[in-house]
């Protein structure tokens, strides 16, 4: 046997090694999107305020933030301090009311700052369906066409937005004014 | 006038009612458990099918596709409220007609490659599919090289001498000899 071949044993080794220790920083309760880069969904709900009926249409024209929350979900309470510093911003933020009883849902928006643009009331949860959601808050980051540039799942912090969705967000609105 | 002992006698009349009571309220809380037994039960199967085929097709959908939220159980084990919503869309999708693959489909545009417990044979997922196999195959072309390789060195130590050298050695020893 050659000599060198007597380190293919280490090299295997410190291979695995490298790959574990990846996998001890990976995240898999974060799935890709398999959305990204695809259309937002068509839908045809009502609004959470005032029951007027809305449409894909109504997302349209600017790059915007539209974020899955629910009154049950305890996170979105934590997000929404967030959201509404960024709406005073003059982050565009449409919101996705997922799986709630309405009554509340306007309870909350009355009680708190109301960050969105407009609510979308989605109770029995198809859009959410169409949208892939699987736990809230999610947040979708679309473009003027309305297609789907990035999704975050979890709450958005200051570091969330500021190192994931701020320079995404900014780069769209440049977009837009070329 | 009460005398002692009938207030004696009432107190123990009264524990022993307390018991009965007692007794009674647990045999209703068994009763009641038995009925959220049953509800839990239906909560699962509530789905009426057409026929067996269909039936057995909902099973093997429901195994197959994972819970996106509990990711290590399939959406037919988990108690997720996503994964029930799963389950009526695959029930819906069934009642329209649609095959497994329009079925797969569905879930993957909006899921990902993810919710499938046995992803789809391309240029992302051979080494998934065959690595382990391969894995198998390789060690074993390993063992079998090693085994010929002992086997032909073991063979040729028993001449390992040549006719020439075999003289040398015998001249040798009867030089010492001498």
């Amino acid at each position: 046997m050659k000599r060198w071949m007597l380190l293919i044993p280490l090299v295997l080794f410190l291979g695995m090694a490298g790959l574990l220790y990846r996998g001890l920083y990976l995240d898999p309760s974060e799935l890709p999107s398999a959305l990204i880069g695809k259309p937002f969904p068509e839908f045809n709900l009502p609004a959470v305020q005032d029951g007027k009926p809305l449409t894909r249409a109504d997302l349209l024209g600017k790059p915007a933030l539209v974020n899955v929350w629910g009154t049950w979900c305890v996170a979105c309470r934590v997000e929404h301090p967030v959201l509404t510093k960024l709406a005073e911003q003059g982050v565009v933020i449409y919101g996705v009311n997922y799986k709630d009883v309405n009554a509340e849902a306007q309870k909350w928006l009355k009680e708190f700052h109301d960050p969105y643009q407009l609510n979308i009331n989605d109770e029995a949860g198809s859009l959410g369906l169409n949208l892939g959601v699987y736990g809230a808050p999610e947040t979708f980051l679309i473009d003027a066409k309305g297609v789907i540039r990035y999704k975050h799942v979890g709450v958005i912090d200051q570091t969330v937005w500021r190192e994931k969705l701020a320079g995404q967000y900014q780069a769209l609105v440049d977009e837009g004014r070329e | 006038m009460i005398r002692r002992d009938d207030v004696a006698a009432g107190r123990a009349s009264s524990r022993a009612s307390a018991l009965l009571r007692g007794a009674r309220r647990l045999a209703a809380a068994a009763v009641l458990a038995l009925g959220f037994a049953g509800v839990a039960q239906a909560a699962i199967d509530a789905y009426t099918f057409k026929d067996d085929a269909e039936r057995a097709r909902y099973t093997e959908l429901t195994r197959e596709l994972r819970c996106p939220k509990c990711q290590n159980q399939d959406i037919a084990d988990s108690n997720a409220p996503i994964a029930a919503d799963l389950r009526k869309e695959i029930y819906r999708m069934l009642g329209e007609g649609q095959s497994n693959q329009q079925i797969i489909d569905f879930m993957v545009d909006r899921y990902g490659e993810f919710v499938r417990y046995k992803p789809e044979l391309n240029a992302h997922t051979w080494l998934l599919w065959f690595g382990p196999a391969g894995l198998l195959l390789g060690g074993a072309v390993l063992i079998g090289v090693i085994v010929v390789r002992r086997r032909r060195t073991s063979r040729e130590d028993a001449d390992v001498l040549s006719d020439e050298e075999r003289q040398r050695l015998a001249h040798l020893l009867d030089k010492n000899r001498e």
